[in-house]
């Protein structure tokens, strides 16, 4: 098993994905150069956070033409799980492997704190290893994370349960005032149809140890691991 | 003209086409004296280029000209200083084979002609300084200083309202250039006063580290070694950016100095610091610095002066963003993102593959030579020959005449007090919503304060920001302190309080203050009362640090803080770097439990006197926030300071920390003692727990003075009761006063003086007094709102 972490020039979480992965999990890992076509021999790709090529026009709308991203479209297509964090999330969603898009949050400010999802589904690679319904508290930390799609993609998102993560009160609770950006319905993480792309804007890799204030990103990662242990044949 | 041959000659340096004259040389900031000194040391008229390479090099900004007399009287030994001052950022060694690198910096005047742009290249410089060092950058603190934000008698609406937009420009630029670069901004402070109004202050400090083996130098060495220009094409953005604006007052037409203020690339930042530190690796590094202010000017000169060499360079080669650029232009633009470095000769293929695979411009420009000149030929002709030591080294040195000030009518006032036995906690409402003591939150959000995580200890958690060395078990903590206040009625006292405020905080998460750095930010220095209060400022550092052993490896003097003839109050803000050698042990602000015991700890200890001098307490107290906030009134003496009982705390707070003795530490400060109690019940509040303070305190000062006065020395801390016999066992080792106070309870902050309660509120509406003030005073009632 090999989990690949891309690297774009603007990364800025790549390493924090790693350790995460390599220290923490203790899983091989590997950077993936953006300017890579070849994903041979991995079985998991992230895509981290930051700012990919500058996001000075639109978040993740170079990315989306980077060498990588034709190699990793097949390997989303070809069935293999694949996780956008954040910029990453952002950089799916303008490379069409995701639905919908991420505006700029409601205060048009970007923000940094610890927020709680509910988990919306187990049925994701990455989620497997949660309850329905379990409370995860993690950071978020950007500026472009307001999640938005039009009605039908919407109504098409909750019949094929593709909602991941959604925003709540402590409790678990939908409430207005613990929906950080204005994401529509308080989205905070989506699937694709096939459930092996998921995209969420928390960041789980920096919630992976409790000197940093929180364990509960392990759930994402462990899933990952766990739902490779199950199938450990690489896909592409 | 017809073409010269390139032959370095002084005889082709003559430029024709631009007249020399002493009023051009007055017209960059030069005096009659320092232009003759130019000409003696070429022994002829300089060219323009030459003219603005001297006038750069010898702003007050780039030459210290004004403050290096004062600055050799700062401590810079210690055994783990690896590099005090003279590079681009000091270095520590902080264990493990690990060292420290790390400066602060101003960048005041860009940021109040174009706040965003000049907050986020403050932040771009001070980075590029620590990375230059070969130390990966893993946290920014910021100190700010503006004027009123919230409605203040007095204050016009209009210049409110320009602090708001200023503070917002200012918060968003360092959000800007930090979160896209990837570096977290952990903490740092903020202050408010009418002084700042005209001229805000951005003050930057940045941590990186490295490997202790794989430290760099900015020096030149080899002759024929090529000299290597990298990062961002030169334009004509910034020229007399940071030099010149940093090297005079402000007037009413320094709006139109907008077009001086360079523009910031994060991103290209953030490839120009993975090229380095991977070219860095390659070993074929000599040297290498970044271009901050004076740009191409300073490096070079600076790197040769520093190696005892020479360098030529042909400008033709330098990467340009436009067309028809002259060499006073290319020498003195302050484009952002760029580096110049020396590498070995024959391996200047591995510098250029690194810098091509990160996409960046990586061009020879010239090459080291055994001369010890600076020059710079353009088109082959020579635009400027000086020799580099003279540049970089013999700027003049002003002995700048001091005047002690007239005593100010402002020491002797009083504060009216409240009758004995009243309830404060009107008024206590009142100072926690003050913008200097209130939740900064609204603030530090913006910020990304965990990538790279590291952080263990969140803005505002605890005293100091505290990120931990991954692969190791230690932490380092930095705190960044100043008071303008205090310094403007005493800046030797002001100056040695922000020493130990700094040094208190960090060894109040449980880190050893290790070593400093400082931005002395000032007045006019021509005026004799300003170089006094700088005088009297750095003494007052240099008896601090010296008395809490704690070296200077570097800092940042930023003069001419003047809008309109008005200087701003004495400002040095001081950087204590701290050393947590077991990270674990970190203690945080926050109450731990319901029933822990609440103890005020006191450096003192058995030396204070049992009966308080009140006649020195009433002077003191119209310093502090309280009497600002409450009274309206601003005055008196700062606190009198006691380094030996700093010193005995900060002893006491790192031995109590290493036993794991302390549940919670939050030292003392604005709003003394009731203002720090509450603080250690909101933060516990912001983790789920709504606990609070139930305390008794006794004495023969009044109430208000003995609640809200900020007197040093002291912190409050919260122990289980199994640990408090240790506790107070090590306290009295340490020669430190411990006495219980009270006790952790949940839901209510009760404070009673003397038996009467005098505070006692529901934490929930003191907490949401604290918390949202910030917002309110700059949105009103719309909290996402544009100021």
């Amino acid at each position: 098993m090999k989990i690949g972490v891309v690297v774009f020039p603007g990364s800025n979480c790549d390493h924090d994905a790693f350790y995460a992965f390599h220290d923490v999990l203790q899983q091989p890992v590997e950077f993936i150069w953006h300017q890579s076509q070849d994903l041979s021999g991995f079985d998991v790709v992230v895509l981290p956070g930051g700012f990919s090529y500058g996001d000075y026009l639109r978040t993740g709308a170079i990315a989306r033409f980077s060498p990588v991203m034709r190699a990793i479209e097949q390997f989303a297509r070809a069935g293999g799980p694949v996780l956008g964090i954040c910029n990453g999330f952002q950089i799916l969603c303008e490379a069409g492997l995701l639905p919908g898009a991420l505006m700029r949050n409601t205060g048009l400010r970007f923000i940094c704190r610890h927020v709680r999802v509910s988990v919306e589904t187990t049925a994701t690679p990455f989620t497997s290893a949660a309850r329905a319904g379990q409370v995860l508290r993690m950071p978020i930390a950007h500026a472009e994370g307001s999640y938005f799609c039009d009605a039908e993609t919407l109504a098409e998102l909750k019949r094929n349960d593709q909602i991941v993560f959604r925003y709540c009160a402590p409790d678990g609770r939908r409430d207005p005032a613990a929906n950080p950006n204005g994401s529509l319905e308080a989205i905070a993480g989506v699937t694709n149809r096939e459930h092996n792309v998921v995209g969420l804007m928390p960041h789980p890799e920096r919630a992976v140890e409790a000197s940093l204030g929180s364990t509960d990103g392990l759930v994402v990662l462990r899933s990952l691991i766990e739902t490779l242990e199950r199938q450990p044949a690489a896909v592409s | 003209m017809p073409p010269t041959p390139p032959t370095p000659s002084t005889q082709s340096v003559v430029d024709a086409e631009i007249k020399m004259t002493p009023h051009l040389a007055s017209e960059h900031g030069l005096t009659p004296d320092e232009y003759a000194r130019i000409q003696k040391i070429l022994g002829r008229d300089p060219t323009i280029t030459e003219l603005g390479v001297f006038s750069v090099m010898w702003s007050e900004h780039c030459s210290y000209k004004s403050s290096r007399v004062h600055l050799k009287r700062l401590p810079t030994r210690a055994p783990q200083v690896l590099q005090g001052p003279g590079e681009n950022a000091g270095v520590v060694d902080v264990g493990d084979g690990w060292a420290a690198a790390f400066k602060m910096e101003s960048h005041n005047h860009p940021s109040y002609v174009e706040p965003f742009q000049g907050a986020a290249t403050g932040v771009g410089g001070i980075l590029r300084d620590v990375f230059t060092m070969g130390a990966r950058p893993i946290a920014v603190l910021d100190s700010l200083r503006f004027g009123p934000i919230a409605d203040t008698p007095g204050v016009p609406p209009e210049a409110v309202a320009r602090n708001r937009r200023l503070l917002d420009g200012i918060i968003q630029g360092i959000a800007f250039y930090g979160n896209c670069f990837g570096v977290p901004t952990v903490g740092g402070e903020i202050a408010f006063e009418p002084g700042y109004a005209g001229n805000p202050l951005v003050n930057v400090l940045a941590l990186g580290v490295a490997p202790k083996n794989q430290l760099f130098l900015a020096r030149a060495t080899g002759e024929g070694n090529p000299v290597i220009y990298v990062g961002s094409k030169t334009g004509r953005d910034g020229i007399h950016g940071a030099s010149l604006l940093a090297s005079a007052e402000f007037t009413e037409e320094s709006q139109q100095k907008r077009p001086n203020v360079q523009v910031g690339d994060p991103f290209l930042e953030k490839l120009l610091l993975e090229a380095c530190l991977e070219v860095m690796a390659t070993g074929a590094v000599v040297g290498i610095q970044d271009m901050g202010a004076a740009g191409l000017t300073s490096t070079s000169c600076e790197m040769a002066a520093r190696g005892r060499v020479g360098i030529e360079m042909e400008l033709d080669r330098v990467p340009q963003r436009e067309t028809g650029m002259t060499p006073y232009e290319m020498m003195l633009s302050e484009s952002q993102e760029r580096m110049l470095l020396v590498a070995q000769r024959g391996r200047e293929q591995e510098v250029f593959s690194v810098f091509r695979k990160w996409g960046l411009d990586a061009v020879e420009i010239g090459c080291v030579t055994s001369d010890g000149m600076l020059r710079v030929l353009h088109h082959g002709r020579v635009a400027a020959e000086i020799p580099a030591a003279a540049l970089a080294d013999q700027a003049p040195v002003y002995e700048r005449p001091m005047a002690h000030p007239p005593r100010s009518p402002a020491t002797d006032v009083r504060v009216p007090l409240a009758p004995p036995r009243s309830d404060l906690t009107a008024n206590f409402h009142k100072l926690l919503a003050a913008p200097a003591i209130a939740s900064k939150r609204w603030i530090f959000q913006q910020y990304d304060h965990m990538v790279r995580t590291n952080t263990l200890a969140i803005p505002g958690a605890a005293d100091a920001a505290v990120v931990r060395l991954k692969g190791t078990q230690r932490a380092l903590a930095l705190a960044s302190d100043g008071n303008g206040r205090w310094c403007s009625l005493d800046p030797r006292s002001g100056a040695m309080h922000a020493v130990a405020e700094a040094a208190r905080n960090v060894a109040a998460v449980g880190a050893r203050p290790w070593a400093a750095t400082n931005c002395l930010n000032f007045g006019n220095p021509e005026k004799p009362e300003v170089m006094w209060q700088f005088s009297e400022a750095v003494d007052g550092i240099a008896e601090a640090c010296r008395a809490l052993s704690i070296p200077i490896t570097g800092g940042n003097v930023s003069f001419y803080n003047d809008t309109l003839g008005k200087s701003i109050d004495p400002t040095p803000i001081l950087g204590v770097l701290g050393l947590l050698e077991d990270a674990s042990r970190m203690v945080q602000t926050a109450f731990r439990a319901e029933g822990d015991v609440i103890l005020l700890l006191d450096g003192r200890g058995d030396a204070a006197p049992t009966t308080p001098d009140e006649h020195a307490a009433a002077r003191e107290f119209p310093s502090s926030e309280y009497s600002r906030t409450i009274a309206g009134v601003v005055g008196g003496v700062p606190p009198a300071i006691d380094l030996a009982a700093e010193a005995r705390l900060i002893e006491a707070l790192v031995a109590l920390a290493k036993e794991s003795l302390l549940a919670s530490a939050h030292d003392l400060s604005d709003g003394g003692i009731a203002v720090a109690l509450a603080e250690c019940g909101f933060l516990a509040a912001g983790l789920g727990t709504d606990l609070a303070a139930g305390v008794n305190l006794a004495g023969a000062l009044p109430a208000e003075l003995a609640l809200f006065g900020e007197d040093g020395a002291r912190a409050v801390v919260s122990t289980p009761e199994s640990s408090l016999a240790r506790l107070r066992d090590l306290a009295a080792q340490c020669q430190v006063g411990a006495q219980v106070i009270g006790v952790v309870t949940r839901g209510e902050l009760r404070i009673a003086y003397n038996g009467d309660t005098v505070i006692r509120d529901s934490s929930a509406a003191l907490r949401a007094a604290w918390s949202g003030a910030i917002e309110q005073a700059l949105f009103g009632d719309h909290p996402s709102g544009q100021p």
